[in-house]
């Protein structure tokens, strides 16, 4: 059996449990913050009135949910590579907090669509995307949960989230293909972004707060996961 | 001497087709549910609402898809018992060549469903398949490469899982839809009597999946094997 870790649980995790946890209390306030600025400080757009403002959350937490099964495979490489369980533990707590952010995601985007596309779900292609997204990666945790090694999980686990980060690019691809009716690129696309300046402003705010969120939630779900394999190691399981 | 990778590879696929055409179970349970899938979609639309042309493509690969399951779920399963798998493991063979041979067994079994099901799906949805035979067995191939590939590598992690059988749908599923819908797209277009150049865009998609899960598919194979 390998051991959890090669620090110990309160030196790889930062405090111990029982403290308050400043990072996660910083990155509660800044999405408070975000959130503030997003209802009283950021203008109507003119067209869709205040079901625009759902952007300021939809699009952060879809970014950061990318962002956060970019680490899932990334690390399921370095731990094929190097076999060290520190990686599938974070890979573990970016997977389930990735699926959340993408649960954010497909509940914001259905609420901003019904009354600006008058539907509550369309066959878009990156509505399907983030769909089968979150299935891959549910699969994934599911798949996590069906194996009692320790080793074996951490292995297919890491086989099954590189896997999923080559599929994306296909299911993009073939939806894509098929039909799309998502608004165009307005911020990352090779002219100046066609956001207000205002805007714009409380979209990076937003962006940054959701990341702090991101990062202190995979802390606190990685500090668990340490937990619980010392426990299990303790048990001789 | 040890054998190379790929004629390992077709005395693994032997040794499997030969315990499936002696036994016949799985085939025979995977012919007759794509039958009955094939009647129950018929079923399932009204048939003056939309026209069978437009149906069957779907459900040719939709069934396709689900019948292939069956067979992928033996695949390894079929190893489980007097764990067969610990001698094939110490063969002195590949791992990569242990992935092959069971991914070109599959292949086989695919393909003949396909065989069965293709008629089927001409005689009762009245469309015009057997015309169009050679571009369409193109289009059967390599979607039946891209969902092997892809199967057979999640059959070997799935039994080795408490869920077993029962997690393999939940984990291939997604990674069948770019299978599934250029595959289907290519289809509508072909019995539709579409120009080529509609057709190639989709086939370039089908190539593209099979050549980077082919590949990543053999690469992590090993990983999926108990020390």
């Amino acid at each position: 059996m390998t051991s959890p870790s090669s620090a110990g649980p309160a030196s790889d995790a930062g405090k111990s449990a029982g403290g308050i946890d400043w990072f996660f209390f910083v990155a509660v306030v800044a999405i408070a913050a975000a959130l503030a600025r997003v209802i009283y400080y950021t203008p109507y757009e003119a067209v869709q009135g205040p079901a625009q403002k759902i952007f300021y959350l939809h699009l952060p937490a879809a970014l950061d949910a990318f962002m956060a099964f970019g680490v899932v495979a990334l690390s399921g490489i370095a731990y094929l590579w190097l076999g060290d369980l520190r990686l599938d533990r974070a890979a573990e707590s970016s997977a389930e907090v990735g699926v959340v952010f993408t649960t954010v995601v497909l509940v914001t985007g259905p609420l901003w669509a019904r009354p600006v596309w008058g539907t509550w779900w369309t066959w878009d292609a990156r509505l399907t995307l983030t769909l089968f997204l979150w299935f891959i990666y549910v699969g994934y945790l599911v798949l996590r949960g069906a194996i009692d090694d320790r080793a074996l999980r951490a292995r297919y686990s890491a086989i099954l989230g590189i896997l999923g980060s080559l599929l994306i690019p296909f299911i993009h691809l073939s939806v894509y293909l098929f039909r799309t009716l998502h608004p165009r690129p307005i911020v990352i696309k090779p002219s100046a972004p066609s956001l207000p300046p205002e805007m714009l402003t409380t979209l990076v705010i937003s962006f940054v707060a959701f990341t702090l969120f991101y990062l202190a939630l995979v802390r606190q779900r990685y500090r668990l996961a340490t937990e619980r394999d010392l426990l299990e190691l303790e048990e001789g399981r | 001497m040890a054998p190379s990778t790929l004629s390992a590879a077709f005395l693994i696929a032997r040794k499997d087709l030969a315990i499936e055409f002696r036994t016949r179970t799985a085939f025979f349970s995977a012919a007759v549910f794509a039958l009955l899938g094939i009647v129950i979609f018929y079923f399932a639309w009204d048939p003056t609402a939309v026209a069978s042309i437009d149906l069957a493509p779907g459900v040719l690969w939709a069934i396709f898809t689900f019948s292939g399951l069956l067979g992928l779920q033996r695949s390894f399963g079929i190893e489980q018992a007097d764990r067969a798998i610990d001698s094939l493991l110490g063969a002195p063979i590949s791992r990569e060549s242990i992935y092959l041979g069971k991914a070109m067994a599959n292949l086989v079994f695919v393909a003949a469903v396909q065989v069965i099901a293709i008629p089927a799906v001409q005689l009762f949805y009245g469309v015009p398949l057997l015309e169009n035979a050679a571009p369409l067995a193109l289009i059967a191939l390599l979607a039946a490469i891209g969902l092997v590939a892809v199967g057979t590598l999640f059959s070997a992690m799935a039994v080795n899982t408490k869920l077993a059988e029962m997690l393999l749908p939940v984990l291939s599923l997604p990674f069948f839809v770019p299978v599934v819908i250029p595959a289907a797209q290519a289809t509508a277009r072909l019995i539709a009597g579409r120009p080529g150049s509609e057709i190639v865009g989709w086939l370039k998609l089908l190539v593209a999946f099979d050549i980077v899960f082919v590949a990543a598919c053999t690469l992590a194979f090993p990983f999926t094997i108990e020390e």
